[in-house]
Formats: C-alpha cells, sequence, structure tokens
C-alpha cells in the first residue's frame, strides 16, 4: 500500500469520526462519543503512518525530503493536527461534544486533499528554493498555528449557537458546553496560534532571508499572513485590554479564520507570480 | 493614544495592506495603463499604489501605529514597573478572604507547627514566602513569576525593533544584483529598481557555474564557485547553492539567476538569447494519447487546436521568467482558451520542455526548437555559463532576528505565564486547626484554581 492509499483511507476514519461525534450530539449517547474518540485516535494513527511512509517514499525515488512540500502535504499535516489537538482539549476538557465541531473540519481538509482534481498528491521533487531545514520548522509551526485557529473557529460557532439560544429551548444546543467555557477555549486557542502563526512568519521570514538575502518582500502570500496576524492582535487587544469576551470575540475569530483560509488558497486567485504556485 | 486607536490601526493597516495585493506591485506602467485604463491608471499613480507598501500614506500608517505603541507602553510601565519591582510584595489579606473559590481541611497541629511544616512545601512551587500573623492564627503568603507582568512590554518592544530594523535596512542597506560569466570577475553591482552602479569595495569572480535536473526537467540545484579578491589576492572561497549565500564584509552574496553566454561573443546583459517577434514552432502533445503535433506561430497570433482543445495563442515573450520565486530563463507566457472552459495562463519555458506537465491540463504544450537544447544542458564542452546573484547588504538583520526572539519569548510569557499568589491561612480551632487555601493570577484564572486544588490536596496529605 502506498501512502497515497493509506491517506485516502484515513480521510474516510476522520469522516466516521465525525460522523459518530454529530451522532453523539444528536442521539446523547455516550457510547456514539467514545466511538467517535477512538475512530478520531486511529484516523490520527493513520494519518501520521501515511506521512512518514511518505517521506520513506520520497527517500525511495530518490528525491528524499519531508513531506511538507506542497499544498497535498500541507493539507494532511493540517487535518493529523486539528485532531490531535483537539484530542488533546478533549480529554482535558472531558467534553467531546465540541467533537462535533471540530473532527468534520480535519475532515473537510483531508477529503479536500484526496479528492480534489486541482491537488496533486504525487510526490515532487524540491527545487532548490525549498531546500532548506528553515522550511520545515516554516510550515509545521504555521500549520499548528492554522489548526488551532480551525477549532477556534468551532468553539466560536457552537458559542454564536448557544448564544442564539440563551432560554435552552433546543436539547441540543443545551448540551454544548457552557459559554464561559466555549468562550476561554476559544481565547486559549487563539493564543495557541498566534504564538505559532508568529513564529511561523518569523521562520519563514528568516527562510526568505537565507535564500533571496530579504526577510520580507511584501508578497500576497505574507501580506495576508500579515493581515492575519493584525486580525487576532486586533481581538487579544480587544480581550486584554478592553476587556471583551463572548459574541464579539466569537466574531473576530471567525473573521480571522476566513483570513486564514484566504492566506491559504484564496492567495493563489490573486493576479501575480504565484498561480502556479503552492508550498 | 489608546487601545481604540491601536485596533484602527491595526485594521486599517490590514485592510488597505489587501490592496497592494489585488493590484500586483512594481510593474511596468506600460502594462498597468493597459490594464486599468488612463483615470484609475492617474489616481492610483497618484496614491502611490503600484508601489504601496513603500507610500508615503501606508509608511504614515506604520509611524503612527509606531508612534502610539510607544506612547502607550511609556504611559503603562511605569504603573506595571512600581508593581513587579517591590521589596517586599503586599498581600491584601482581606483580598484572599473574599476570593469565592477556598480550598478547606483540618490540620493535626496548632497554627505555629502548621506553619513550619508548610512552609518549605509551598516555598518549593513559589519560591517567595512569608508568614505573618493574623487575628485568628497565621497566614503564609506566597507568590511567583511578578516579573511576567512585563512580558507584554517585551512584545511591543519587540514590534518597534522590526520597525527599527526594516528602517535601518532601508535607509544605510542596498539590494542589487549582478552577473557574472564563468572566470570573470566584477568590482561593482547594480542597484535594484534605480538601476545605479555600487561599487563593493573589493572583487568578486566566478570560477565556475553549474546547474543539475530533476529527470522531470525540474532544476535540482544551482551552484556557483565565487571567490572575493581584495586588492589582487584572493581572500575567501566558497561554493554557493540557494538557501546558501556568501557573506563578506556584511554583503551577502545569493545564487539567484543563471544564464548562457553566447557563444564566442562578449558578455552582454540586454540582449535577448532569443528574438520574441521571430516564429514560433509549438509542441502539443495529447496527455492520454500521446500523440502530438507541431504548429508555428508568433506572438499574438492564436492558433486553433484540433480535437476540440480549443485556442491557443502567446502574449509575451520573458527573459528571465520566474517560477516559485527561480528565475527559470526564458519563456513565452501564453492563454489556453479550452472550447468549454476558462481561459487560462500557461507559462512556457524554452529550457523546459516538460515543464507545462505539471500544469496536469489534457494537453501539454512546450517549445519545439529549444528540445535538444535543453537535453544538452549535461554537456558543457563549450558552453559558457554566467550565475546571476542578488547583491545585498541589510545592517538592520541583526536588530530584526532581535526583535523576532524577543516577540516569540514575549509572547509565549504573555499567553502562559502569570503573576501567580497564594494565601493559606491556617486558623486556631479547639482541637484542629483550620486551614484554608486561595490564590488569584493575573491570567489564567481556571488554571490557577487548579493549582490551588493541588496545594491544597497536597498540604492536606502532610
Ligand atoms: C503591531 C502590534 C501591536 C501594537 C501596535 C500594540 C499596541 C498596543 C497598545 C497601544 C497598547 C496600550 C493600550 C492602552 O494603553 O490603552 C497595548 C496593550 C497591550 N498589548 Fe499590544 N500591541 C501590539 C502587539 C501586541 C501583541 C502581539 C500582544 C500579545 C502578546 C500584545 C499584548 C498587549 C497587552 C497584554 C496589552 C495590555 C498591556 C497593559 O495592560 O499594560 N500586543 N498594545
Amino acid at each position: 500500500m502506498s501512502s497515497s492509499n493509506l491517506l485516502s483511507i484515513t480521510t474516510f476514519i476522520y469522516g466516521a469520526a465525525a460522523f459518530f461525534y454529530i451522532a453523539h450530539l444528536v442521539f446523547k449517547k455516550p457510547l456514539l462519543g467514545r466511538l467517535g474518540t477512538w475512530t478520531a485516535l486511529f484516523g490520527v494513527a493513520g494519518n501520521v503512518a501515511g506521512i512518514v511512509m511518505r517521506w520513506v517514499e520520497s527517500y525511495r525515488l530518490g528525491i528524499g525530503h519531508a513531506p511538507l512540500s506542497n499544498m497535498y502535504e500541507s493539507l494532511v499535516f493540517f487535518s493529523g493536527t486539528i485532531i490531535i489537538i483537539y484530542l488533546v482539549v478533549e480529554r482535558q476538557y472531558e467534553n467531546r461534544i465540541m467533537g462535533a465541531f471540530a473532527t468534520p473540519i480535519a475532515f473537510l481538509a483531508m477529503a479536500y486533499a484526496s479528492m480534489s482534481p486541482n491537488i496533486n498528491d504525487r510526490i515532487q521533487p524540491l527545487v532548490p528554493a525549498l531546500k532548506s531545514n528553515w522550511l520545515i520548522a516554516h510550515v509545521i509551526t504555521c500549520f499548528l498555528g492554522y489548526a488551532a485557529f480551525a477549532i477556534a473557529f468551532g468553539m466560536s460557532l457552537m458559542y454564536l449557537f448557544r448564544q442564539k439560544d440563551v432560554e435552552g429551548k433546543s436539547s441540543l444546543i443545551a448540551r454544548f458546553p457552557k459559554s464561559q467555557v466555549l468562550d476561554e477555549l476559544n481565547h486559549q486557542m487563539v493564543m495557541f496560534g498566534f504564538l505559532f502563526l508568529s513564529v511561523g512568519i518569523i521562520t519563514g521570514a528568516v527562510w526568505a532571508n537565507s535564500a533571496w538575502g530579504s526577510y520580507w518582500s511584501w508578497d500576497p502570500k505574507e501580506t495576508w499572513s500579515l493581515i492575519t496576524w493584525f486580525i487576532y492582535a486586533t481581538l487579544l487587544h480587544a480581550r486584554m485590554v478592553r476587556g471583551w469576551y463572548g459574541k464579539r470575540i466569537a466574531y473576530l475569530s471567525i473573521i480571522g479564520f476566513m483570513a486564514v483560509l484566504f492566506t491559504y488558497f484564496g492567495v493563489n486567485l490573486l493576479p501575480g507570480l504565484h498561480s502556479y504556485g503552492s508550498v | 493614544m489608546s487601545v481604540k486607536l491601536t485596533v484602527v490601526l491595526l485594521l486599517s493597516i490590514a485592510g488597505t495592506s489587501i490592496l497592494g495585493t489585488i493590484v500586483p506591485q512594481n510593474e511596468d506602467p506600460a502594462a498597468y495603463f493597459r490594464a486599468y485604463g488612463e483615470f484609475v491608471y492617474r489616481l492610483f499613480d497618484v496614491l502611490g499604489i503600484f508601489d504601496m507598501y513603500h507610500s508615503w500614506w501606508f509608511q504614515f500608517l506604520l509611524l503612527l501605529l509606531t508612534i502610539n505603541i510607544v506612547v502607550c507602553s511609556i504611559d503603562r510601565i511605569s504603573a506595571t514597573w512600581k508593581i513587579v519591582f517591590v521589596k517586599n510584595p503586599s498581600f491584601n489579606l482581606s483580598r484572599f478572604r473574599n476570593l469565592s473559590q477556598k480550598e478547606t481541611f483540618a490540620g493535626n497541629h496548632p497554627p505555629k507547627a502548621l506553619g513550619k511544616i508548610y512552609q518549605p512545601i509551598v516555598s518549593k512551587y513559589f519560591g517567595y514566602t512569608r508568614v505573618e500573623q493574623t487575628d485568628q492564627g497565621l497566614c503564609i503568603f506566597a507568590e511567583k513569576w511578578r516579573w511576567t507582568r512585563l512580558g507584554v512590554y517585551a512584545v511591543h518592544l519587540s514590534v518597534i525593533l522590526l520597525l527599527l530594523g526594516g528602517l535601518m535596512g532601508s535607509l544605510f542597506g542596498f539590494e542589487g544584483f549582478v552577473n557574472i560569466p564563468e572566470g570573470e570577475k566584477v568590482d561593482s553591482i547594480r542597484i535594484r529598481n534605480t538601476g545605479k552602479i555600487h561599487y563593493l569595495g573589493f572583487e568578486i569572480k566566478c570560477e565556475d557555474f553549474n546547474i543539475s535536473f530533476y529527470n522531470n526537467g525540474a532544476p535540482k540545484e544551482y551552484r556557483s564557485r565565487l571567490t572575493i579578491i581584495e586588492k589582487d589576492t584572493p581572500v575567501y572561497q566558497k561554493d554557493i547553492i540557494v538557501n546558501d549565500p556568501l557573506r563578506y564584509k556584511g554583503v551577502n552574496f545569493f545564487q539567484s539567476s543563471y544564464g548562457k553566454m553566447p557563444s564566442n561573443s562578449t558578455f552582454k546583459n540586454e540582449t535577448p538569447a532569443t528574438d520574441p517577434s521571430g516564429e514560433i514552432t509549438l509542441n502539443f502533445t495529447n496527455r492520454k494519447s500521446g500523440a502530438s503535433f507541431r504548429i508555428k506561430t508568433v506572438l499574438g497570433k492564436p492558433v486553433d487546436l484540433s480535437e476540440g482543445f480549443g485556442k491557443f495563442v502567446i502574449v509575451e515573450y520573458i527573459k528571465a521568467a520566474e517560477f516559485r520565486g527561480q528565475n527559470i530563463g526564458e519563456a513565452y507566457k501564453g492563454i489556453l482558451t479550452p472550447t468549454d472552459g476558462n481561459p487560462l495562463d500557461v507559462l512556457l519555458p524554452l529550457h523546459f520542455p516538460n515543464f507545462d506537465r505539471m500544469r496536469k491540463g489534457a494537453l501539454v504544450i512546450s517549445v519545439a526548437d529549444q528540445e535538444a537544447e535543453a537535453f544538452n544542458f549535461g554537456e558543457r564542452s563549450e558552453q559558457r555559463y554566467y550565475t546571476g546573484l542578488q547583491v545585498t547588504k541589510d545592517p538592520g538583520v541583526l536588530v530584526v532576528y532581535a526583535g523576532f526572539i524577543m516577540m516569540i519569548i514575549g509572547c509565549y510569557i504573555t499567553f502562559f505565564m502569570s503573576h501567580q499568589r497564594v494565601c493559606i491561612e491556617i486558623i486556631k480551632g479547639k482541637a484542629k486547626s483550620r486551614v484554608i487555601v486561595t490564590g488569584t493570577a493575573n491570567k489564567n484564572k481556571m488554571g490557577m484554581q487548579q493549582r490551588v486544588k493541588k496545594l491544597s490536596e497536597k498540604l492536606a496529605n502532610l
């Protein structure tokens, strides 16, 4: 079996995990929640194994490099990171309802990577500019940050649903974690994501400086990552200095994640030299 | 000067930055004129939109941001400073008593004895401890990480360092390029954008240039052997590749492009090796069937493709095309309009006939005449190359890097470390003492409750 096959199977496992978590939310059966957790764990194992296999395969092809060099590989890494961070949160907060809002994101990312005709899942050789250890540090930290923002996005959605139904008319929503917990988790995830996004932008700058001699050149991808950084910095100031919480923070977190998505996918649609590119 | 202004500034910088990602920056004025028409062109030109990140108004926003951050931080730091640097931190017993979350248990000794037992334990976790008499017994105060209140100023200082480093770079540094034929040396370079000549004060020689390819035609490595020469004496030699530059006296030489020397002629930087107005033979290969056909055309003349593949037209000759930031040499840019789809840009590098395979389209397009030449890359018997170097000097880099490190450390402290204080009150009872453990932190209050609980359990089990 090749790594691509294994990762395709992982996609279905993530789909199953998302299904169990949603069923758990709807039918209130603890067993379904536990199934969700175990399936997600199983999926992560497949995901990690897939990444390792892909790494080994690239060496077999004689073009060995860490599998973090293109859109496909970064999406695979992104999905795995979301699930791992989510599982840690689940364990700490002892709540499986959140899984219904976190695991589908990982599933969608993975499904997009495996199925989209625009995404090439072949192992490609590295062009000279990508041969740098800074690239590995850059991709890992950026996607750790993005994964945390993705979970913050899920928590913000839950928070807003909860606020829509304060009296608890819907029995579904009544099972969500308390508003305070969601708000706190959102904030924690944003802080975690912000730290890693900062490190991601910084390692990217150091890499650019070692390859081209300039650490910042206002290229659209760089600019959009800075825009994202500014949005989350705004959120953090609103929270830490102005004491904003709840709805307004949830909206900012959602806007921030939209900026993340644009940085990731949308930039390729902009006019410019990146039209072929996907790092 | 307030956080409100900060938010407004951050969001307006973010908002205006978007414009610069929609309007391509620093392109040829003629291209802008064609794309936007006269009115918009003039408007954008006046507003500096074509180089907006260096326009006066964008720099002004950055300056405002800096002033705002400096003024606000100075304003606030004096208050924080007083809290952080006190000899004897003061603890307010009634504030601890008023906390709603308390951990309580019974102790088997009188307060004084318990205090003696507890203090070393508490001190192990918190560092600073102090015992005070109270009306009902005694009280152990403890705290740690008071200094983390300064973390946010480290972050703000790092932002200032980044802007300062950037400013130093643009004032005292330069960014230029030079092409050196194999075996030759130069003592000056050209500054990018202005085209001015800049003398280095030493000479740099290109001993040798090598390029290698992967099987699919994509470049694998560019390598130049460079020697620095001071007063006719070689002083330093290094092979550079992309991502591993040569640094000498604050000047950095980066591998950025290469080219072929016209055989037996002197080196001319400006002449394109290919005549862009001439006839071009294109090779089309059906990806599925493998069948291929050739069509002759010229720049700007659309050709009809058989089998319902639509139309193809070459719109531009590029002397030094870029792919993922790499110079891939001469290329044509074309537009493929499938019969039932949207037009798409196709890049056809002259030296990489298989390049278009990466697009994964149904039809693979290449420039036919060049194939033979491309496969001859390995044979370098008579072919001479020149290496294209990006040359930079940026005395601000160290300041920027210091800012980077400071930002990471500062963010970590600000987000994940807090000034934690606990109070262990021991109240004298008839047979047993009552112990009440409470604690506060300036951040992450939920986490602090967990820590108080753990500490209390530890003490209760002694
Ligand atoms: C471009 C970046 C930044 C700018 C322009 C900026 C600006 C400011 C300003 C002007 C204040 C003071 C507000 C006032 O006194 O009313 C402030 C406070 C604060 N900022 Fe930032 N900041 C930036 C980045 C950051 C980052 C990355 C963090 C997170 C680590 C951060 C955390 C804080 C905190 C915690 C405060 C409250 C400080 C206090 O209570 O004394 N700032 N910021």
